[in-house]
């Protein structure tokens, strides 16, 4: 009885047809594409996206230059030279990222005791040129200039669990 | 003069007129097969498809065509360059040179051969030489497999398919397309002859080289199989190939088994639809099928392939054969 369950089942196509009326019903499901450059998908408060260089609220960079983040980087991305400014507080001359090294592993924002370089929330910094993606000190500040509102608050967000 | 335009001028413009009325329409519907595919694709998969380019995406196949066609051509290192560019041409022109017996209502066709089906047979079977040209001529051994399977899945296929025709032309008792749709009047041949049509479509797909048995551009294995080295215009060829041929089976299917350019039913609503609309909604039916088909089933294996069609369709659609021969000469419905 088994075999002729079997030949039937093959002789009539009955998978086949199982599969089908399944995909079927499948196309009146709702859709569930996210309409992207439209629409967008939450992210968390602890997203790691471009990085920025932050400033104080009376607009003094907070970047020491003690370049622990230059040490900790594990792909080598970062570049930091420093000297006495005029005033005789020690700040970075020039700070470089590669974003084409960076992993985005955010070790960088765990190293540092001033809460200056910060991964923020911006994932949409493609570019059409390779040259674009090396980030320099200035596009780095403007960076944090931009995004200061949202980092801030993803900042409040994530404090109590560290 | 007015013998040169009676006689040879205004017959030609007719004709090319003729041809152009079944090419223009036949190129808007495979540049919507393709729309139709990624949207009836997205759809199974729960996704939106195309809807950026115009409304609904609708201009998304002119959009695909401009790509296509602003790409670079590339001619590969030691392929024989004739062949090279006459293989998507051959294909191509194979795929639109069939529409000729198509016929489209009563009397609406270019031309009406008396081996009307036969015409079609051997222009489906020419289209192997496209892809296996394409193979040999692009000199690469992904492109060279790809050929090679491709004629062999293509040559299996047809020996069950010509069984399938052969079964219907002896319930038809003519090889004209036209003879062949109108012994459908009184029920269409999917009704009798079920089986045939469900083998008739299945090698359809075979022969177009259709998911699940798409094994000569496996992706998987063969990139993307005969026309791997091909890009930009001789692409955009086979592509439109591809698609035509799918459109011409699918014709082919309607003609054979659903009854051409008949209504389902000779009542008031449905007769009052001319015949061309009938037609293209079955050819449009037998499209979404292809893509459902293709939604649902993963590629067979090569050996599966081989084996369904020698070792499965052919003993079968031998044996159907020979049974409808025999009911028909035992009651006596051989016609006349």
């Amino acid at each position: 009885m088994a075999f002729l369950d079997r030949a039937a089942r093959s002789f009539f196509l009955s998978e086949l047809v199982t599969g089908l009326s399944l995909t079927f019903r499948y196309m009146f499901k709702p859709k569930v594409t996210l309409n992207y450059p439209f629409e967008k998908g939450p992210i968390s408060p602890r997203f790691r996206g471009e990085h920025v260089l932050r400033r104080y609220p009376n607009g003094e960079e907070r970047c020491i230059a003690c370049k622990l983040c230059e040490a900790v980087c594990p792909a080598l991305a970062i570049t930091i030279e420093a000297e006495p400014r005029e005033d005789g507080s020690r700040r970075t001359s020039r700070y470089d990222i590669d974003m084409t090294k960076c992993i985005y592993c955010g070790f960088c924002q765990e190293a540092c005791p001033v809460d200056a370089i910060v991964l923020g929330p911006n994932f949409e910094f493609s570019t059409e040129t390779r040259e674009e993606l090396f980030y320099n000190k200035q596009k780095l500040l403007a960076n944090g200039d931009r995004w200061e509102a949202e980092i801030a608050a993803n900042l409040a967000a994530e404090a109590p669990y560290r | 003069m007015a013998e040169f335009w009676s006689g040879f001028l205004l017959p030609l413009i007719i004709i090319v007129l003729q041809i152009l009325a079944i090419v223009v329409p036949l190129l808007v519907g495979v540049a919507y097969a393709t729309y139709a595919e990624r949207k009836v694709l997205g759809a199974i998969q729960m996704r939106q498809g195309p809807n950026i380019v115009g409304p609904w995406g609708l201009l998304q196949p002119f959009a695909d065509g401009l790509k296509l066609f602003a790409k670079e051509q590339v001619l590969p290192a030691g392929a024989n360059r004739v062949l090279y560019y006459i293989a998507p041409m051959l294909t191509f022109l194979l795929a639109l040179v069939a529409w000729a017996v198509i016929p489209f209502d009563y009397g609406m066709v270019l031309s009406n051969l008396n081996v009307g089906i036969l015409y079609l047979f051997a222009i489906s079977s020419l289209g192997v030489y496209g892809i296996i040209v394409a193979g040999w001529a692009s000199n690469s051994r992904y492109a060279f497999l790809g050929g090679l399977r491709s004629a062999a899945q293509m040559v299996s296929y047809e020996v069950s398919m010509g069984f399938v025709i052969i079964t219907v032309l002896l319930c038809v008792g003519s090889l004209n397309l036209t003879d062949i749709v109108r012994a459908q009047e009184k029920i269409w041949f999917v009704v009798p002859l079920f089986p045939m049509f469900v083998i008739f479509f299945i090698s359809a797909l075979a022969e177009t080289n259709r998911s699940p048995f798409d094994l000569p551009e496996g992706e998987s294995e063969l990139v993307a199989g005969f026309m791997v080295e091909y890009s930009s215009a001789p692409f955009a060829l086979f592509f439109l190939g591809e698609y035509a041929n799918m459109i011409l089976m699918s014709a082919m299917t309607s003609i054979l088994f659903l009854g051409g350019w008949l209504p389902p039913l000779d009542i008031a609503p449905l007769n009052w639809i001319p015949g061309p609309i009938w037609l293209a909604l079955k050819i449009a039916f037998f499209m979404f099928v292809y893509i459902w088909v293709r939604g649902t089933m993963p590629r067979y294996r090569y050996d599966q392939l081989m084996r369904l069609g020698w070792k499965v369709f052919l003993p079968f659609s031998l044996a159907w054969l020979v049974l409808t021969a025999g009911v028909l000469v035992a009651f006596g419905w051989l016609p006349k």
